[in-house]
């Protein structure tokens, strides 16, 4: 075993063999400390410092310490721990492998009472100077010193720089997230100007698909979708709004601490203006429970209980929701201090504005008095004015006397679930509405008078009818767009909540950042907008560092801290903690770039890897954690149909805009209760738009996306997997979609090889799909392939014309056909899934 | 996965791998199933059949009799007796609704159960009842989370995800989890057969009993198996190249996914011929039946897809939320439901596989004593109640004939040998050979488990 050493080495250098606070201090906390800690201690043992400790330890002789015989079983009669199962043979082998390493304990006390600033990622980021090499020819700029430098350390090399036709399709799938042409490479490839690759990198970084790329995993974070989720999972028409945001904010290249303080504050801001509002949408992306037995206020509770612990995903990468019941097991956030970043969002409520989108509100205002008067004239025609008084009447009384009447309890309930802040509306006198409130009263009443009248009397009513009018009215009259905000509503007084428990308040608590971080200015209130500045101070150490591991990871695969969801103490350490704080100096101190940041990460050496596998080094650092090549990385479930949708040329380009609904297969709504919408089949080129307008429907998400690892939009998602199922490969072989974009594959190669001969045809068919041309053995493959296939639906011409239906002028059906089967061939290579 | 299954499978990949040498087959083994663990113990049960009564099934009504409900009828409870419950639409004075129902004694043992399913009480002597099951949750979304995740909070993954995970599949041509559904929607929709956190390869793999069966299974119009395979055999070469060049061993297992697929696509469809299943069995499942035909062809594709080596099979059936009319739609879903799981319960037992299967039947809570009236023309219904409900197992380890736990005499709160959702998640789990203390995950920095951090194996259930 000549790589152990080796593999020792570089897992020391990486992050040291054991990590004592990610390793071992788990096990002794969760199955030790409870008899053997501060306050107890069995036996007179005490695990909780190392000098303690050393009663059972011998520092690099496992064999010998009793604490592994203990746990182990090789003491029966005092196996421990006593309940509880046994530890895991992988723990066992933890605690070995930590003690015949010296056992390393880095805090003293570090069990009961930790030094929080000690961990990595609560001390300020660090200004590193990058480390000299002694490779002067391959580092390219500063990331590659500190790469070099440590593999240097154990004598590897960095692998050579990728094929030219690999690095243009890596960049342009990193960039815009869609694949390169075969023009596209052609410039590329002859362009010999030394900063050839640099220009390419500008024009990707200029491309309007860079914020349709880069807004997904921001969307990922912020849990988007298009509907409620639970129960009901009602749609939600107006959440493109804040996706459209994303994506111009991420395009114009909107520095990330401004990024941050309008999600966050942009209503606060002074003038804000409506585009700083619908940046706020953010924290309208929390899941909406209107099923029947939901408390109201519980569930507003819920939400801002969400928003907070998302907040501290996304910004600060600590699992904030931990506090919510109690104490962070291992983190120093105290339940009360989830509940003082609580108490920055409980005062701020749900709504939709008037949100014109250019060019809307010229018609609109033009149209106004006609449509409200044919609006009021239906009203009148249906005799609405004679019942909705009294029904609102009604339902104040069922509200002041729950129990009386039980279908007004019903009716009551309805009211406050389907219709957002019906009470506030209800409690308004009608003169004093809003034109919207009166006409979301009135719409709500006319669609559920039913539940308290009588069946004949509802007939009669003919309000079904009078709503279908109403509706085709609406239709006909140009409108103003909305969208989901947040406002400050109330001032709410917060508590801890004992047990999470919406019911049991405890101590009040006022607004404020978590104790172990740096403190706002002196001078700030204690709003939300002065949380947001204090996520992006300067001072703080997590938001620099959490934002610029993301970004690393979608251009590696993975983090320089792999666990990207939490930089706390139950997270990795860094691979390269120098790099990471080069990184994040850099972006703050440039102005949180977002475009620069990535342009400096891209044009690096260890970026421009080779991804190919090196068998000498694979085992012994099977994780790639010294960077010693790129990597090839499974495409995303959107980049995958994005990349068909391109290849074939179906791809509608638009930026932007409301959700789509592509086909769906029969069947698949009908899976959920809550989708009476059903799915309204997107017509013409909305068909074939990219994979992030899909519209979400959370009950219900799309298959092919859930087919390939996008995020159920319930949680913050730091991270997508990338696994690889049957279920994919039954999707791409045979899904419509996919079919047409081979179909389309093959007529577009069938039409610009017109006079080609096959393997001319081939060649570009490879130029095409996967953006290089074939080798020997792939073109001699797949022409041999078609000559079969053209053989053999010549034979059987039905096949042929369902295969290709809309035959091409001068080409054969069976040609056309077995092109098309070559042409899906190729889009389910692995080659055409990944990254390389 | 036992030892031949892995074997075959290491065969297999190893045809697949070619002249890859053995380090990298051993990564190969190793990224193509991520699942490979095994059981922590030998275990009687290797497979389970959960079937999801989803909506909450009045417990009262079907398997837990309460003569003194009669007595209460049209009666408000004193508020003593009411004041701690969590209720969605009745008010705490609300007026007890009697039941309807007679309970007759089933089987040897003689546990009793509603006039209204005979044939899943003529199976009570392999019947596990329990009367006392309770649950945190009394709304429909957090209940079902709660029964298949462990948790009301999202983004976890379902029960058959976690066996998928911990066991592994023994099937070679379909999916180690299958859904299959009845009736409407569920209000969980796609989060009751999630992977949460999970790789996606442990989702649920939604089934459809007509038409085809698993999405995108039938070859696009044009392209004959002939050409599939053909079609297929180009891309695995073409892969193999690459996988030459590149030298990444998890080419291998993409090239085995499209070999799992295209052996799906005619397993999947093979499992909907019932045509060399007996009359006798058709009859007795009542698939040729109405109402009970899309069930009973749900319970004898449970049954099939067991057969085929399928770890957890779920037939979602909705909805059992009657909030009004109760006995009018009570009666509707025991029509569909009674007669295939009798049936299927029967079956599983002359084949011999009842006794390694985990037949599971439970809703995410139960109904109130109380009656609620939403319209004043219609008929009463019950409101949700998590206090106590019934559900309860057959085979695969669990002990039949006997009846666990019991209520009040209104069957409003538990008074003996309460058994928590965890518990029961945790027994599903010990039946099936693994310790839920065992079974854990790595994410966000921590552990996770099924039954979070509770869970306590119910052994009365075993045999």
């Amino acid at each position: 075993m000549r790589g152990l050493p080796v593999l020792l080495l570089v897992a020391s250098i990486a992050y040291g063999a054991t990590d004592f606070n990610r390793d071992i201090r788990p096990i002794l906390q969760a199955r030790c400390m409870g008899c053997h800690g501060e306050r107890t201690q069995m036996k007179g043992l005490r695990l909780d410092n190392r000098e303690a400790a050393l009663r059972v330890l011998s520092p690099g002789n496992s064999s010998a310490s009793l604490l592994v015989s203990l746990v182990s079983g090789k003491e029966p009669k005092r196996s421990m721990p006593p309940g509880g199962p046994a530890l895991s043979a992988a723990e066992i082998a933890k605690l070995r492998e930590w003690i015949d390493s010296g056992a390393e304990w880095p805090q003293a006390g570090a069990l009961t009472a930790p030094k929080v600033e000690e961990h990595w990622s609560f001390r300020p980021v660090q200004r590193p100077t990058p480390p000299a090499s002694r490779n002067r020819i391959w580092p390219r700029n500063e990331i590659d010193q500190f790469i070099v430098a440590r593999l240097d350390s154990v004598g590897w090399d960095p692998s050579p720089e990728a094929p030219r036709t690999t690095l243009i399709r890596r960049l342009a799938l990193d960039i815009t997230g869609l694949p390169p042409s075969p023009q596209e490479v052609a410039e590329f490839l002859g362009d010999n100007r030394p900063d050839a690759y640099e220009r390419l990198v500008d024009r990707l970084l200029e491309s309007p698909h860079f914020g349709e790329r880069w807004a997904r995993p921001w969307l990922d974070l912020a849990r988007y979708a298009d509907s409620d989720g639970y129960e009901k999972d009602y749609v939600r028409p107006h959440a493109w709004r804040w996706r459209h945001w994303v994506i111009e904010a991420i395009n114009q290249d909107m520095p990330f601490d401004q990024f941050t303080i309008e999600q966050v504050a942009g209503d606060l801001l002074p003038n804000a203006t409506i585009d700083q509002r619908i940046a706020t949408g953010f924290h309208r992306n929390t899941l909406t429970n209107r099923e029947g037995g939901v408390n109201v206020e519980q569930f507003r509770v819920e939400q801002v209980m969400d928003r907070a612990s998302t907040t501290g995903t996304a910004w600060l990468g600590l699992t904030f929701g931990c506090a919510q019941c109690h104490d962070h097991k291992y983190d120093p956030i105290s339940q009360k201090d989830f509940y003082q970043l609580f108490a920055f969002f409980n005062g701020a409520g749900e709504l939709d504005i008037d949100a014109p989108l250019d060019g809307e509100m010229g018609p609109y205002l033009a149209s106004l008095a006609n449509y409200r008067k044919e609006r009021e004239a239906l009203l009148a025609q249906f005799k609405v004015g004679q019942h909705q008084p009294s029904w609102e009447a009604r339902m104040k009384e069922a509200r002041a006397f729950p129990g009386k009447w039980t279908d007004w309890d019903h009716a009551l309930d309805a009211l406050t679930k389907y219709l957002d802040n019906a009470m506030a509306i209800l409690d308004t006198d009608p003169a004093k509405r809003s034109r919207k409130q009166t006409d979301a009263m009135t719409d709500h009443f006319l669609k559920n008078y039913h539940r308290v009248i009588s069946k004949e009397l509802w007939k009669e009513l003919r309000f079904t009818e009078a709503r279908k009018k109403l509706g085709e009215l609406r239709q006909g009259f140009p409108a103003l767009s909305e969208a989901p905000v947040i406002v400050e509503e109330a001032v709410r007084p917060s508590h801890i909540l004992i047990r999470g428990e919406w019911k049991q308040p405890g101590a009040a608590v006022e607004p404020a950042v978590p104790g172990f971080l740096h403190a706002p200015p002196a001078n700030a209130d204690r709003s939300r907008l002065t949380l947001a500045r204090w996520l992006v101070s300067p001072r703080n150490p997590l938001t620099a560092r959490v934002a610029v591991n993301r970004i690393w990871q979608e251009l590696f695969g993975r983090g320089l801290v792999r666990t990207s969801e939490n930089f706390g103490r139950q997270g990795e350490s860094p691979t390269h903690p120098e790099l990471l704080d080069w990184l994040s100096a850099r972006f703050m101190d440039s102005g949180w770039k977002r475009k620069a940041l990535i342009k400096t990460i891209v044009t690096s050496a260890v970026y421009r890897q080779s991804s190919a596998a090196r068998p000498e080094i694979e085992a012994t650092d099977p994780g790639n954690t010294l960077l010693f090549r790129q990597s090839r990385l499974r495409l995303s479930a959107e980049l995958i149909r994005d990349s068909a949708l391109q290849v074939s040329e179906l791809l509608y380009p638009a930026i932007g805009g409301k959700s789509v609904r592509p086909p769906l297969p029969k069947g698949v709504i009908e899976l959920a209760y809550g989708t009476d919408a059903g799915w309204p089949e997107s017509t013409g080129r909305d068909r074939y738009r990219r994979g992030l307008y899909i519209h979400f429907q959370r009950t219900v998400p799309f298959p092919q996306l859930m087919n390939f690892d996008a995020p159920d939009a319930t949680v913050a998602a730091c991270k997508r997997e990338r696994s690889n199922t049957p279920l994919q490969a039954l999707n791409l072989l045979n899904d419509p979609t996919f079919v047409e974009a081979a179909q389309a594959v093959a007529a577009r190669v069938l039409r610009e090889r017109s006079k080609g001969s096959a393997h001319e045809r081939v060649d570009y068919l490879f130029q095409v799909s996967l953006g290089r041309r074939p080798n020997r053995t792939e073109l001699e493959t797949s022409a041999q392939y078609v000559r079969t296939q053209i053989s053999a639906f010549e034979k059987d011409q039905a096949s042929a014309v369902q295969l290709f239906p809309t035959a091409l002028v001068g080409v054969s059906r069976a040609e056309s056909a077995a092109w098309t089967a070559l042409a899906s061939a190729l889009l389910n290579l692995d080659e055409f899934l990944t990254r390389e | 996965m036992n030892f031949h299954a892995f074997q075959q499978r290491r065969d297999f990949l190893r045809s697949v791998a070619g002249s890859l040498g053995a380090v990298a087959l051993s990564n190969l083994l190793s990224a193509a199933a991520p699942e490979l663990k095994g059981p922590h113990f030998a275990a009687k049960a290797k497979n389970v059949i959960f079937l999801f009564q989803e909506g909450g099934p009045s417990h009262i009504d079907l398997y837990d009799p309460k003569p003194a409900l009669r007595k209460w009828h049209g009666q408000p409870l004193p508020a003593s007796m009411t004041k701690d419950l969590n209720l969605v639409f009745v008010k705490p004075d609300a007026k007890v609704l009697g039941s309807e129902r007679v309970f007759r004694a089933g089987g040897k043992c003689g546990t009793e159960f509603s006039d209204f399913i005979p044939h899943i009480a003529s199976n009570a002597d392999d019947i596990c009842l329990i009367r006392s099951m309770h649950t945190d949750a009394f709304n429909h979304h957090p209940g079902q989370a709660l029964l298949f995740t462990g948790s009301t909070q999202f983004g976890r993954p379902t029960a058959g995800s976690w066996i998928s995970y911990g066991l592994g599949s023994e099937s070679q041509d379909m999916p180690a989890f299958v859904v299959l559904s009845s009736g409407k929607g569920t209000s969980g929709g796609s989060m009751n057969w999630s992977s949460g956190f999970l790789p996606a390869v442990h989702a649920g793999t939604v089934f459809r009993n007509s038409g085809e069966p698993i999405l995108y299974l039938p070859n696009p119009p044009g392209i004959s198996e002939q050409t599939q395979r053909s079609r297929l055999d180009l891309i695995r070469k073409l892969n193999e190249e690459h996988q030459h060049d590149s030298g990444d061993a998890s080419i291998a297992s993409r090239i085995h996914s499209y070999e799992l697929a295209f052996r799906m696509q005619t397993a999947a469809p093979k499992l909907l011929e019932f045509s060399q299943e007996s009359a006798k069995t058709l009859e007795d499942y009542g698939v040729n039946k109405e109402p009970t035909h899309p069930y009973a062809v749900n319970c004898l594709l449970a049954r099939r897809m067991v057969e085929r080596g399928v770890r957890f099979v779920m037939l979602a059936h909705a909805s059992w939320d009657d909030h009004q009319e109760l006995n009018r739609k009570l009666k509707k879903n025991c029509d569909i439901t009674d007669r295939p799981i009798g049936a299927l319960i029967r079956d599983l037992k002359q084949r011999g596989l009842l006794d390694s299967t985990l037949v599971v039947w439970a809703g995410e809570f139960g109904r109130t004593p109380m009656g609620q009236l939403e319209r004043v023309d219609e008929a009463p219904g019950r409101d949700h109640h998590p206090n106590c409900f019934s559900i309860w197992a057959a085979g695969g380890g669990v002990k039949g004939g006997q009846v666990i736990g019991r209520t009040d005499e209104l069957g409003l709160q538990i008074t003996d040998s309460p058994v928590h959702v965890h518990d029961l998640q945790a027994t599903i789990l010990h039946c099936l050979g693994m310790d839920h203390t065992r079974l854990t995950y790595r994410h966000m920095g921590r552990d996770f488990r099924l039954t979070d951090v509770d869970g306590n194996l119910v052994r009365q259930m075993l045999i």
